[in-house]
């Protein structure tokens, strides 16, 4: 009795009538997706803009890869005029970050140091991407013996001390650009392989990866096709993270006097020679080297962080 | 009958990058003393969610409770500050979480871990904890309990880790037991085990339990009254027999179908189609109408009333409404 | 426990021996005598110098009497400094070496773990970007770049620090900042990535659930396995700290072994360079053991015998 009340009441008047049809509705509706999915690197490059640091990074390596192209052109002076009448003189107009005690003009050489910086950075990171990816990437993807051995090797590297493996290196083959970039890419792909290789191992067993092989796909098109995209964000990171690392080995091998010889300049080297004549005075010498070096790392650094942040997908919702 | 817990018109939000999610929106249920109420629902539904606000663990920022009240022994949680609530988490209302895997840590004996709620809260040498400990996981049947304490987790099954966790809530005798899909990460001749535990210990100690699950199966075992939940309300409300037998709302019914059975013919196995709505912009109306087989122009517009059909039921749907009734068989 | 630590022994002796032999072929491929550019000699006294290292003698030869030399820990002479062997040397210039890294890992470690610990706790507040801030400036700053900083504001500028040598406590104030800013900040970035992701672990709400306090969640539960991931790049933070200790030695003018280690790199004193190189990597290789036992004692679950099979 009492229920059956209670659902007489049950008209809502603020209803009308005309609602109470059955909704018309395409097929779609049911199955719609309702928000627009973006893909992987449309959103990751989303959250990279969003972050300020990051972008800040970026936007000063780029203006340094401008002024390390650039940067000479607009003085009259080059890497290596001498002008003994000009020596250790402050920063002014004509000579925007002083000169030298041989009256070199400090910003030319600091643009010279730029370029080489860069250029070790970039080639270091780009031998080990190549080493650590075919070794990683057949070390994970062969798998089983193969694997063991060649990750065994890998740790005996991974247990080297890697400046010292460089510094002796550099000992043994004498101080230069070339020398350079070759000592530190004798360990440095450690780290990438170990991180290629650990991607792929997990990678693997996925379904699409197993669907495609029992399609019969040669090995080499599902490397490329299947693991690469999918190993590409902790590829890119650990090489934003490897640039700024070879940049302080470069600055640290010419410091201690086994990097760019003279005439060249490096940071490391300028920092070096700043450093004779800091108590003199001459803060410039030392001040605007040791700047680049360490913005650029720092760039770099906030740069692979923000990518990190961005490109791991454990942090998408 | 008593009544242990009141939730009242709850709203949690979670703020992320695409803006703000609405997880719970306007849930309340009662909960009486020496009951098991069920809260049943897809993952997403946001009956975690209402668990979790109720113990005040969502995590703030970037969860917040929007509005609404949780009362117990005539206090609101949504208003205690963290002093006042760390003394009534495990003392008064404890949790068990899905996963006994990672429900555990890793670096510390089981045995201090269950001893630290009853040190937390009751004023006992370690001694007396220990002692509690022991006749806690005797209770929850681990053998040999005074062994087992010193052991670390890795050292457990998964389900013998479910009942230290199970021990570990109850070490306080608390009036509430929140257990969120206890199950779930189970073999299914353990869960029947803790299932039966549950009943056991729930006799033993009077304890109320609110039981998160996404599985019929579990309920239909359990629960004296089952909560459905979509979309972040509870659609229906009712015991067991009234859900599983006279089951109201179009999902409630949907669900019952999805679900197999022994008894049921071949091929009667019907899925619900679709996927749950996005709750970031929740429609205004019925959330389930874009997938209900009974949708009516109404359901998209207005959100449906409660219908009391019992001292114990209750459903939000158009379909209660008399102007519906005749439509229905218009239907199919 | 036993047989994986006897396992790990003979690997870490095959590693140093891989060391050994490459550092030993190295070296000697260096084209010419070391002597060769020497002003003074003439044939003859290059003769008997290299007769008297026992340079004329084949390769296969030199290398069979490097090793035995160095099982009874004789790392050879330097050629530079005639009346020196590199024993000299290490025994001088060790003990400074050792107590500047030591210092520096210890002020690394704590300051390290307490700026990670607290960003952590302070997630996305401004404590938090203070913190990481400061780590990412010590990342970025190169060793020898701290340390000409420090020296400029607080040795010359404001003369509150003495430099050079290493005679009093003061005196090591900032050469140990200068070397550990680089290894805190990575400490510091670190602890609190891994705590951020423990807090985020189920246990850590099992211990929410159960009313403990904060103090208590973070310290006995949360730090202790956020703390792992810290304690395996403990080893190459160490490699990094004794590289940075021979710049920081020769921009401070202490007398370690680091500073023996450059003057021998720009002298091509060949004996020393390969005699500190082999005692590095032994040191290195030895702490590396130490993290992974370190690493038993603090997570049960891994039981070392087992992790072979990894």
């Amino acid at each position: 009795m009492e229920l059956r009340k209670q659902e007489a009441q049950n008209i809502s008047p603020d209803v009308p009538n005309e609602w109470f049809v059955p909704k018309v509705r395409n097929k779609q509706e049911a199955e719609a997706v309702v928000r627009p999915s973006l893909s992987y690197w449309q959103d990751s490059w989303h959250r990279l803009l969003k972050n300020k640091l990051a972008m800040a990074g970026l936007i000063f390596l780029l203006f340094l890869a401008l002024l390390a192209i650039f940067g000479p052109i607009f003085s009259s002076h080059t890497v290596e005029s001498q002008k003994l009448a000009e020596q250790n003189l402050p920063p002014s107009s004509k000579y925007w970050f002083g000169t030298d005690d041989l009256g070199r003009d400090v910003f030319i050489r600091t643009c010279y140091g730029a370029r080489i910086s860069l250029f070790v950075g970039l080639m270091a990171a780009l031998i080990d991407f190549i080493i650590g990816v075919v070794y990683g990437g057949l070390s994970g993807y062969k798998g089983g013996r193969t694997d063991n051995l060649m990750m065994r090797f890998v740790e005996i590297l991974y247990g080297l001390p890697y400046l010292l493996v460089v510094i002796l290196v550099m000992v043994v083959i004498g101080p230069g650009l070339t020398t350079i970039i070759l000592a530190l890419s004798i360990t440095g792909w450690v780290g990438m392989a170990r991180i290629v290789r650990g991607q792929v191992l997990q990678i693997k067993n996925y379904e699409f990866v197993l669907a495609s092989k029992t399609f019969g796909t040669k090995t080499a098109r599902i490397i490329r096709k299947n693991l690469l995209p999918n190993t590409m964000g902790p590829i890119i990171v650990q090489m934003t993270l490897t640039i700024p690392s070879a940049i302080f080995a470069e600055a640290f091998l010419s410091f201690i006097g086994l990097g760019i010889q003279a005439p060249h300049a490096s940071w490391g080297v300028m920092a070096n020679d700043g450093l004779s004549t800091i108590l003199s005075g001459y803060w410039w010498r030392l001040f605007f080297p040791t700047m680049f070096i360490s913005l650029t790392m720092f760039a770099f650094n906030v740069l692979g962080d923000g990518l990190q942040d961005a490109l791991d997908p454990k942090l998408r919702r | 009958m008593e009544k242990v817990l009141q939730v009242k018109d709850l709203h949690v939000s979670f703020s992320t990058y695409g803006g703000e999610v609405k997880a719970v929106r306007g849930v309340s249920f009662d909960l009486h003393k020496g009951e098991t109420l069920a809260i049943v629902g897809e993952s997403g539904c946001g009956k975690s969610v209402t668990s979790q606000s109720i113990m005040r663990l969502i995590p703030e920022p970037p969860g917040k409770i929007r509005g609404g009240e949780i009362i117990f022994k005539n206090m609101d949680l949504i208003k205690l500050k963290e002093p006042e609530l760390r003394k009534i988490r495990g003392a008064n209302i404890s949790m068990i979480f899905q996963d006994p895997m990672t429900a555990l840590n890793p670096t510390i004996t089981i045995g201090e871990q269950i001893m630290e709620g009853i040190i937390q809260h009751e004023k006992l040498t370690r001694a007396q904890a220990k002692r509690v400990a022991v006749e806690m996981l005797t209770l929850v049947g681990i053998p040999n309990p005074e062994i087992r304490l010193k052991q670390y987790p890795h050292q457990f099954s998964g389900g013998m880790r479910q009942r230290i966790v199970i021990a570990m809530a109850l070490v306080c005798r608390p009036d509430v037991l929140i257990a969120d899909e206890p199950t779930t990460a189970l073999d299914v001749t353990i869960q029947a085990q803790i299932l039966e535990l549950f009943r056991d210990i729930q006799k033993k100690t009077g304890v109320s339990i609110i039981l998160i699950t996404h599985d019929l199966g579990v309920v239909a075992q359990v629960a004296d009254r089952i909560a459905v939940m979509y979309a972040g309300r509870i659609v229906e409300l009712g015991t067991r027999r009234e859900i599983f037998y006279k089951p109201q709302h179009p999902y409630t019914k949907g669900l019952l179908q999805s679900v197999p059975r022994l008894d049921a013919e071949k091929g009667e196995l019907v899925p619900i189609p679709g996927t749950p709505p996005d709750l970031f912009s929740p429609p205004v109306g019925c959330a389930f109408a874009a997938r209900c087989p009974y949708a009516m122009e109404v359901c998209d517009r207005v959100y449906p009333f409660k219908t009391h059909l019992s001292e114990q039921h209750q459903v939000d749907c158009w379909l209660q409404d008399e102007r519906a009734k005749k439509l229905v068989s218009s239907f199919k | 426990m036993k047989a994986y630590f006897f396992k790990r022994l003979i690997a870490m002796f095959i590693t140093l021996w891989l060391i050994i032999t490459g550092t030993f072929f190295l070296m000697h491929s260096v084209p010419g005598s070391p002597f060769n550019e020497e002003r003074t000699t003439n044939e003859a006294i290059q003769k008997n110098l290299e007769a008297y290292y026992q340079l004329d003698k084949p390769l296969i030869v030199q290398y069979g009497n490097y090793l035995k030399a160095l099982v009874k820990f004789d790392l050879g002479p330097s050629i530079k400094k005639s009346s020196q062997t590199v024993n000299d040397m290490l025994g001088r210039g060790f003990p400074v070496s050792f107590e500047l890294g030591m210092y520096t890992l210890i002020v690394a470690l704590i300051s390290g773990l307490i700026l990670g610990v607290v960003a952590a706790l302070r997630h996305n507040g401004i404590i938090d970007y203070l913190a990481m801030s400061i780590a990412v400036l010590g990342i970025s700053i190169p060793n020898f770049v701290m340390a000409t900083v420090l020296i400029q504001q607080l040795a010359v500028n404001l003369p509150i620090f003495p430099v050079a040598t290493w005679s009093s406590p003061q005196h090591m104030v900032l050469p140990i900042l200068a070397l550990a800013t680089g290894p805190m900040a990575i400490i510091a970035r670190l602890t609190r990535t891994s705590m951020l992701e423990v807090l985020t672990q189920d246990y850590i709400k099992t211990a929410k659930a159960k009313g403990l306090s904060p103090v208590k969640i973070v310290f006995k539960h949360a730090l202790r396995n956020a703390l792992l991931p810290v304690v395996t790049v403990l080893g190459s933070l160490a490699a990094s700290i004794l590289t940075g200790t021979f710049v920081i030695e020769k921009i401070f003018a202490i007398p370690g072994m680091g500073k023996y280690f450059v003057d021998s790199i720009n002298n091509r004193d060949y004996p020393v360079i390969m005699g500190t190189t082999v005692f590095y990597s032994a040191i290195l290789i030895f702490m590396l053991l130490l993290v992974d036992i370190a690493y038993g004692v603090l997570d049960p679950r891994i039981k070392l015998h087992k992790k072979e099979a990894k």
